[in-house]
């Protein structure tokens, strides 16, 4: 062998070496500690981030955007009543393994059902386990909607509806219609330890769960018979900060690579900062001003109308929001699709609120109370300080507002209760579908803020549900946004916008308009 | 000596069941429940809610709970926590070893530096380097942990950037746990420089958690050292034409630390306090990180049996104070 041979040998061992050293480590600053590590079971966008990694879902949603894609099932038929739905899976798959469990089998239809009936069926030996309490599934309707689930065979589920539901497919693509493994839930059943499914997760997701310090750091590594694009990094660490200031501090140090949201007040500095890119995207989200349509004087169309004219929008984006909100003037969000922008924005007009209001009998204004919820939600970063910009606002027409608030919880059950007359709430959107926003917050059925029941717009709303066609669903909830401007029984105030700060070696990362954080296809310069 | 023991250990019974029963008392006192601190804007059914809080036994009345909660202790069964659902007590075993580290290193920065700046501040009595030690010594055993805390990070990790922010150890580094404590497990991490990370991550809380048990200890070893170094033995012990050195370190300070050994036992509880705020500055993965976060959580079974088990450890450790005091001096045990 000559030298050169011998050196360049050396040299590709090294690299080799090098190579195989230098494993990734993207580190994620997150803001809380998960619940446990099992969708169905969890409630906060927290837990879902910690999750994600580990479990996937029949459908997904495209990275970085709202559109439904295929994942564990390859593709799905729907019957031309709009009741059944088939879903043909992905063969091959794989499922992690840990020290209790080695599978032996590949994903099949035996775990979509035990996935379902987990949650659906009280007869199932998991139902239980771990508190049985299965909020998403119940909040999706799913014990309703569902009418049976049948394994057609080992590659094919097929799912039949009590009635029509044009997002169903959405709905499956959410954290909760996870898959978790049947043979795993067996194993543990056997060893009498079914709660460690929930803590000790196996999935098919594409990183492998590793260990959660509680409180401090979740770690996970590369899943490398992952079914989809394997991702780059090797090992995922979430780092648990609660206090934004040290996240902060963690990202500038590179302690952690991209961080959970910042304060307002840290943007600039952050932007300023020459190691960091501040990615920003407007979020799935609405807060807003309900106005209670049972109790006067908010029946009264004109009363809602006024008020819509003399709340100053831009005054509470900048004070309260700080460069952070999209002025609204639809329930739902301008990413969406089936957003109406013909719609026309909130305009100032004191003079023409004065002649509404006296025409409704109120030419001295009235008395009213405002609620203003005790916690920062991402919607609104503070909503007692927008009650005390609406107040002063409000006394311009003679409109004394008295401001109120309770415990969350408490404040959540009465304002559903209707005890209010104008109180503050919001929403974060689920599966990116319009009916999401518009039923739970709108519809008859719901209890919505504004106590709002209009014939016109629920025959609209629950028709589009029943839909397949998407021209024609877009129509229906175009026309449903004409329908509520007219009425007014919101002032809508943002939809707030979802920072995310990272070093400027993070390649390929996409905000999810969801607010989730997915961490499979970026990478690390 | 046995009555002695028995005596003391025989105070820990009403101890317990006042602590438990204000841990109780305190934890209910604040509004709201664990079960609708965690609900969105979903909301929860009437029913789901009945059924999660019957299964919890907050659906009884307070005394029941109580009392329930007593018998269900006296078992040996701590409960569940209502956010994980793993048992509490595997929490706190788990949590555990990251406080006992933190707080050791604490005590033993605080003894190491204390003791000698004590010592030295007595033999140098009225010098500038008493008063000065004096002076700092007030203003360490004044200073608020949590903004002392803060301006470390702000200083050492932020501006200069020696120290890390927060945690145990780098991120990047994966430690098998052991015994517990990340300074000793460290050296079986196959990844190199996973020792220099932990011992990286511990000065700064240490500093900070050490900052007032030093001043004290310096303070009292000084008061101290003053007393014995003007006794007849000393005095004896130098006319006899022993070296000062030896005359301070084998004849008055062995006599002076009595008082020094209880100020640090009684300093535990202090510590264990202090660990609270510490541990919630610099993310430390203890159980004072995990009681601050349970409060927010409204986790009840953590904050009662956390605040129980710290309890019982206050009570231990002064136990062991006081024996240790016994044995160093003689005439209490009678």
């Amino acid at each position: 062998m000559t030298n050169k041979a011998i050196a360049a040998a050396c040299a590709v061992a090294l690299t080799a070496f090098l190579g195989s050293a230098q494993a990734k480590t993207l580190v994620y600053c997150s803001e809380g500690s998960p619940e446990n590590f099992n969708p169905m079971i969890s409630y906060t966008g927290t837990s879902f981030d910690a999750q994600r990694p580990i479990y996937s879902q029949l459908t997904g949603f495209e990275y970085g955007g709202t559109a439904v894609v295929a994942n564990l099932a390859e593709k799905w038929e729907v019957s031309p009543d709009g009741l059944t739905f088939t879903f043909h899976l992905r063969k091959n798959v794989k499922f992690h393994s840990n020290k209790n469990f080695k599978p032996t089998r590949n994903f099949n239809a035996d775990d979509v059902l035990f996935s379902f009936e987990r949650q659906w069926k009280k007869e199932n030996p998991y139902f239980k386990v771990s508190g049985g309490g299965y909020d998403y599934f119940t909040d999706m309707d799913m014990p309703k909607l569902l009418k049976s689930l049948d394994k057609v065979d080992d590659y094919t589920v097929r799912f039949v509806l009590t009635e029509p539901n044009a997002p169903f497919v959405a709905n499956l693509a959410m954290d909760f219609a996870s898959i978790q493994s049947k043979e795993y839930a067996d194993a543990l059943l056997k060893m009498g330890k079914p709660e460690l499914i929930d803590q000790e997760p196996i999935g098919t997701g594409p990183f492998e769960f590793v260990q959660y310090v509680k409180d401090a750091t979740i770690r996970y590594k590369r899943f490398d018979a992952y079914f989809a694009a394997k991702p780059k990094i090797d090992t995922l660490v979430f780092s648990i900060n609660k206090d934004p200031a040290v996240r902060v501090a963690k990202l500038k140090a590179n302690e952690c690579q991209v961080s959970f949201g910042p304060r307002p007040a840290d943007l600039p500095d952050l932007k300023a900062d020459k190691n960091i890119n501040v990615l920003a995207q407007s979020g799935l989200n609405i807060g807003y001003i309900g106005m209670n349509t049972k109790k006067k004087p908010f029946d009264d169309v004109r009363v809602r109308k006024a008020m819509t004219m003399v709340i100053d929008q831009k005054a509470i984006l900048t004070a309260v929001y700080q460069g952070s909100g999209q002025a609204a003037k639809n329930l739902i969000p301008p990413t969406m699709w089936s957003y109406n922008d013909k719609v026309p924005a909130y305009k100032l007009d004191i003079e023409g609120a004065k002649k509404l209001l006296a025409e409704a009998g109120y030419p001295n204004g009235f008395e009213t109370d405002l609620w203003a919820m005790p916690v920062q939600r991402p919607y609104n970063p503070d909503a007692k300080r927008i009650a005390e910009l609406v107040q002063a606002d409000l006394a311009k027409v003679g409109v004394k507002a008295k401001i109120v608030t309770y415990e969350w919880g408490d404040y959540r059950k009465r304002v559903q209760a209707g005890e209010h007359q104008m109180a503050q709430l919001g929403w974060t959107g689920d599966n990116g579908d319009p009916d999401n926003f518009f039923v739970p917050l709108a519809a008859c059925s719901s209890k919505n803020t504004a106590q709002w029941c209009d014939k016109e717009f629920d025959d609209l709303v629950t028709k589009a549900v029943k839909v397949s066609n998407l021209a024609e669903r877009t129509k229906l909830y175009m026309q449903a946004q004409e329908v509520m401007n007219k009425q007014s029984p919101y002032f809508f105030i943002a939809h707030s916008v979802v920072y995310l700060p990272m070093r400027t070696n993070v390649v390929g990362f996409k905000q999810s308009p969801f607010g989730a954080h997915r961490f499979d296809i970026a990478d690390l310069k | 000596m046995l009555r002695f023991l028995l005596g003391r250990v025989a105070l820990i019974v009403p101890t317990f069941v006042g602590v438990t029963f204000l841990a109780f008392l305190l934890i209910h006192l604040v509004p709201g429940d664990p079960i609708e601190a965690r609900v969105g804007e979903h909301g929860i059914s009437e029913e789901r809610l009945a059924e999660l809080r019957h299964e919890f036994g907050y659906d009884q009345p307070m005394w029941k709970q109580f009392v329930d909660y007593e018998a269900q202790v006296l078992k040996g069964d701590f409960g569940v926590s209502v956010v994980t659902r793993e048992p509490v007590i595997k929490e706190f075993a788990t949590l555990f070893p990251a406080t006992i580290e933190l707080s050791l290193a604490a005590i033993l920065f605080a003894a190491v530096f204390g003791l000698p700046l004590g010592v030295i501040a007595a033999v140098k009595r009225g010098s500038a380097f008493d008063y000065g030690l004096m002076g700092l010594s007030v203003t360490g055993a004044s200073m608020p942990i949590f903004w002392w805390g803060l301006m470390m990070i702000l200083i050492f990790s932020v501006t200069l950037g020696i120290t890390p922010v927060s945690g145990r150890i780098s991120d990047a580094f994966f430690v098998e746990p052991w015994s517990g404590f990340m300074t000793i497990d460290c050296n079986w991490s196959d990844d190199e420089g996973a020792c220099r990370s932990a011992w990286s991550h511990i000065v700064l809380p240490m500093i900070v958690l050490g900052t007032i048990p030093l001043a004290i200890i310096a303070r009292m070893t000084r008061s101290s050292m003053l007393e014995v170094l003007n006794e007849d033995y000393v005095r004896t012990a130098r006319a006899k034409g022993l070296s000062g050195m030896r005359v301070v370190i084998v004849h008055a300070l062995r006599n002076a630390l009595i008082p020094v050994v209880t100020v640090i036992g009684l300093s535990v509880s202090g510590l264990l306090g202090g660990a609270i705020l510490t541990e919630t500055i610099f993310s430390w993965p203890g159980v004072g990180h995990w009681l601050v976060e349970s409060i927010a959580r409204r986790d009840y079974p953590v904050l009662q049996t956390g605040t129980l088990l710290i309890a019982v450890l206050v009570i231990l450790v002064n136990l062991g104070v006081d024996l240790l005091y016994g044995f160093l001096n003689p005439r209490i045990r009678r």
